[in-house]
């Protein structure tokens, strides 16, 4: 939240301040405060990273040791979501497996922003070759589907949960270079624009001061619901076998192995399904929460 | 029309080009050398030059990447490392059982989808919008292969209704077939019901506040010609652009939904290819792939525009 110039004091007259109201970071705070779904969002994804985080020093069982006198067992007090093939106690093998899937959604979309901005920027604002080279490079990596050529990297980079987050950001980095690039030809088009450019502002100074915060908005809202696909991606390619390596435990893979043990061990199956659901879900929320609370024409 | 078409054919064309640059560099940087996995355990000198000369790949890169996407022109994608088989011939003997996939996965979608969106729009802000809308957003966030997992465990394990696995071509026994096919469709549809659904509804957002549907309504018509005759067709238009996005879903989609159900379609062949270092195959794959989404974007374009009177006549 930007600092203000005059001291805020918080009481019923200024709360309703129409000016104070009008401010854009009280009234996207306001408007996302309010939207419960987005709220809703925010506290399922909270509530994965807050367990993700705490994984080393939460009191459980050691996500790889294997126990060969508890195989499949089923949910009681010492193991409250049971065993799996090997005895090894699936809710630890969840908790640690929320880090590989948030961070795997957070790494492969930092990746993706980081390449795909910057060239959309470029594009956008120079235009000319440079925009006709990326445009070109965009639309072709655009018409591979997103998963195929997230399997066909990560089969070329070699199997591991790094490797699968780096083919991930690159699958979806067109995105952002798409999306970049029609936010700067927009913006740049606007009065504001071309007086900077009047009073003779450098052109690094007009992209910092002027182009990237009105384009951050939209890459953010588009950020968020990225970390959802791409938490599903790699959840697929561990599926696939193309992610996270044994014995480390990753959602994906959890359910890989899962199915072969369908009708003896239905729960090692269901929990990690329900957890991939929940912070994608989660995501998802708060992606559209934000790309309401920072629409201006929405109410 | 015809200009229209042709203008759009050419904008093609470097795509097309630059993706198979692409692929063509995938292959090259695939980790492990597929001639020494196939000249066996003993790796003879000799066989191994044999091989790289029977392949071209003592080539400089140019000369293989034109001998290669020469060859791709006249419809040679190479042979399969793994079965000896072309692999145009591999990709057409799998095509068919994706495409009945997939076009059964469309049947719910649209199903589905469309009648929910229209729904949901009509009814915005009540509880049968709310409804939809979760419904939806869990479709999204619901990883499909989970979805079979389930899917498989309460049907085919529990209830014994359904197999779990397999495939039955159509022309050899059509019922069988659907019966067999009937749940990967389900699990394949149900994303793509939810993304139609989110897109029928914001369609028909924009259209039920036009002018003409405000007209039509004075006009004292029902509102359910309102609906479908005014508002429904005009919405329509945006949703067939989406078709080209759906396509790229399905075929991602068929990948792992094709894995958990067994489905030797286009979407195993892949993932055996990856895992089997098959690149001629992997790269045939992308690269037909590519291509199909290419032309749907292309027939997408065409059908918004024949959809669109005003465009038409430009």
């Amino acid at each position: 939240m930007a600092q203000t110039a005059t001291p805020m004091t918080v009481d019923a007259e200024s709360a309703n301040d129409p000016v104070l109201d009008r401010r854009p970071e009280n009234r996207v705070w306001k408007k996302f405060r309010t939207h419960r779904s987005a709220m809703l969002g925010g506290v399922l994804v909270a509530f994965f990273v807050i367990i993700a985080m705490l994984a080393p020093v939460l009191p459980i069982a050691d996500p790889t040791a294997t126990d060969w006198g508890a195989v499949r067992q089923a949910p009681s007090l010492v193991h409250p979501l049971g065993t799996d093939e090997i005895g090894r106690d699936v809710l630890a093998r969840m908790i640690w497996g929320a880090q590989a899937s948030l961070l795997a959604g957070v790494v492969s979309v930092a990746i993706a922003v980081a390449v795909g901005v910057p060239l959309g920027i470029v594009a956008g604002y120079f235009g000319g070759w440079t925009d006709a080279v990326i445009s070109r490079c965009t639309e072709a990596l655009l018409a591979a589907p997103f998963l195929i050529l997230a399997i066909a990297l990560a089969a070329f980079l070699g199997p591991s949960l790094t490797n699968a987050m780096i083919a991930i950001g690159i699958s979806a980095t067109p995105l952002f270079v798409r999306l970049t690039r029609g936010q700067v030809l927009s913006v740049a088009a606007e009065d504001y624009v071309d007086s900077a450019r009047a009073i003779g502002l450098p052109t690094r100074k007009i992209l910092a001061r002027y182009i990237f915060p009105n384009i951050l908005p939209p890459v953010l809202v588009q950020a968020t619901l990225t970390i959802a696909t791409a938490i599903i991606a790699e959840a697929s390619l561990s599926f696939l076998g193309l992610g996270q390596q044994p014995p480390a435990p990753s959602w994906g893979s959890m359910l890989n192995t899962a199915k072969n043990f369908l009708s003896q061990a239905p729960w090692m199956a269901l929990y990690p399904g329900i957890a991939i659901f929940l912070v994608v879900l989660g995501f998802n929320l708060l992606g559209d929460g934000l790309r309401d609370a920072l629409d201006p024409r929405e109410q | 029309m015809l200009s229209f078409i042709l203008r759009r054919l050419l904008v093609a064309i470097p795509t097309i080009i630059l993706i198979s640059i692409f692929v063509f560099a995938l292959q090259k940087l695939l980790p492990g050398d597929p001639v020494l996995a196939m000249a066996g355990e003993e790796r003879d000198p000799a066989t191994i030059e044999f091989l790289r000369e029977k392949y071209r790949l003592n080539d400089p890169l140019p000369v293989q990447y034109f001998t290669w996407i020469g060859n791709a022109l006249i419809g040679d994608l190479g042979i399969s490392l793994r079965t000896n088989q072309p692999v145009l011939e591999l990709i057409g003997e799998k095509l068919p059982v994706t495409i009945q996939l997939a076009t059964m996965a469309m049947i719910f979608a649209l199903v589905i989808g469309i009648p929910a969106g229209i729904l949901s729009a009509i009814k915005k802000g009540t509880v049968t919008d709310y409804i939809a809308n979760v419904v939806a957003l869990s479709g999204l966030s619901i990883p499909n292969f989970w979805l079979g997992i389930m899917l498989i465990l309460l049907v085919s394990v529990k209830w014994q209704l359904l197999p779990a696995s397999g495939y039955v071509p159509f022309d050899e026994d059509p019922l069988r077939s659907i019966q067999v096919m009937i749940m990967p469709a389900f699990v394949l549809g149900t994303a793509l019901a939810a993304t139609l659904m989110r897109h029928t509804r914001s369609a028909m957002l924009t259209v039920l506040t036009s002018d003409y549907v405000r007209t039509a309504r004075a006009k004292g018509l029902k509102e359910r010609r309102v609906i479908l005759k005014h508002a429904f067709r005009n919405a329509l238009t945006p949703i067939v652009t989406l078709s080209a996005l759906l396509f790229g879903e399905l075929i991602a989609g068929a990948v792992l939904t094709e894995q958990i159900f067994t489905v030797p379609g286009f979407g195993k062949l892949i993932v055996d290819a990856v895992f089997n270092r098959d690149y001629a195959v992997v790269q045939g794959i992308v690269l037909v792939t590519a291509v199909g989404f290419i032309v749907m974007n292309l027939f997408a374009d065409v059908a918004y525009v024949l959809l669109n009177p005003r465009l038409r006549k430009q």
